[in-house]
């Protein structure tokens, strides 16, 4: 049995220790929100927080992910920067198929939160991992620079 | 007295007299240490760019991430983000204890066998540590074992580890020739 502390709740789950923290969420914990892509930590499809950092939940072993805080989409809400995050992929349409876009708020949230101003190179850097087939790239650094520049 | 034109190029080749013999010596022993430092398991995280490298052919590390000022990445997308302590993904992703990127200032890329030694010496480039520091380093750090065991199909450094560590022990014994 393995606890984890997922969106502030806690949890306690059968499943081997090496089972993926992605498939813990979606099949025991019927999260569905975080997406599986590549399941080789390639895409960023998968995107949660581990103690606030953005983590591929696809490729992190449950066991490992006992003990930290866990948090996922479906509460990123909670925290002021991840509302915000979402009203500004709201407002200026950022998603297209929307696949990637969990884990796209996800990384967004937590440069965000990491650095209230961050220059195009800033978000390049903390947004390469996460991979967009439709090529929302412009409209996600649009999100991100309106966040900063008019609400932090 | 010859125009000074005509004198360059012996100043010249004099000047290269005095610097060959140091950037030539080669101490054999270091010979073996070298072949496996510059190996891509252990350079590709030794690297001297504000990147990582991957693979045997050493290309830019996928998703283009950076070094950051920690040696662990961007602030909010972290070596660990993906690298686990231990590889997974069915060996997809390599990881092991404390995956990062080698400061700069042990970055081995481009150096000769003599430069590569003396900076692996230089307690103000290598972490503080005298020889049997580096013995002990290479001999049991999880990360620096992780490269004799990567998992797949990556290649391996040219000696099994244990030989590595007798040829190491060699080159420590004899006080670290370069």
């Amino acid at each position: 049995m393995i606890s984890l502390q997922v969106n502030g709740d806690e949890h306690t789950v059968d499943v081997p220790d090496t089972k993926p923290l992605l498939w813990v969420l979606r099949e025991d914990l019927k999260l569905t929100g975080s997406k599986y892509g590549c399941g080789q930590a390639l895409c960023g499809a998968c995107t949660v927080h581990l103690d606030g950092q953005p983590t591929r939940a696809c490729v992190v072993p449950v066991s490992a992910a006992a003990g930290h805080r866990i948090d996922t989409i479906e509460a990123v809400d909670q925290q002021r920067i991840g509302a915000l995050v979402q009203q500004a992929w709201q407002a200026l349409n950022v998603p297209q198929c929307g696949y990637c876009q969990s884990g796209q708020i996800m990384a967004a949230t937590a440069l965000l939160t990491s650095n209230p101003s961050p220059s195009d190179r800033d978000i390049d850097e903390a947004m390469s991992g996460n991979i967009c087939r439709c090529g929302t790239y412009p409209r996600i650094r649009k999100a991100i620079h309106k966040i900063a520049s008019e609400q932090l | 007295m010859k125009p000074l034109r005509q004198s360059l190029p012996l100043i010249f080749g004099l000047a290269l007299l005095g610097l060959c013999p140091s950037s030539l010596a080669q101490s054999p022993l270091f010979a073996p240490i070298y072949e496996v430092l510059t190996h891509p398991r252990c350079l590709n995280c030794h690297t001297a760019t504000d990147f990582p490298r991957q693979g045997d052919e050493r290309r830019r590390h996928d998703q283009l991430v950076v070094r950051g000022d920690d040696n662990h990445g961007a602030p909010t997308l972290q070596c660990s983000a993906c690298h686990q302590d231990r590889n997974v993904a069915d060996d997809e992703v390599p990881g092991a204890p404390h995956w990062a990127l080698a400061p700069l200032s042990m970055a081995w890329e481009g150096l000769s066998p003599q430069e590569l030694c003396v900076a692996l010496k230089d307690l103000d480039k290598n972490g503080n540590r005298d020889l049997n520091d580096l013995l002990h380093h290479m001999s049991e750090d999880a990360l620096v074992l992780w490269g004799w065991s990567p998992g797949q199909n990556r290649s391996r450094p040219p000696y099994e580890h244990e030989e590595f560590v007798r040829l190491l022990s060699l080159w420590v014994n004899a006080g670290g020739p370069c």
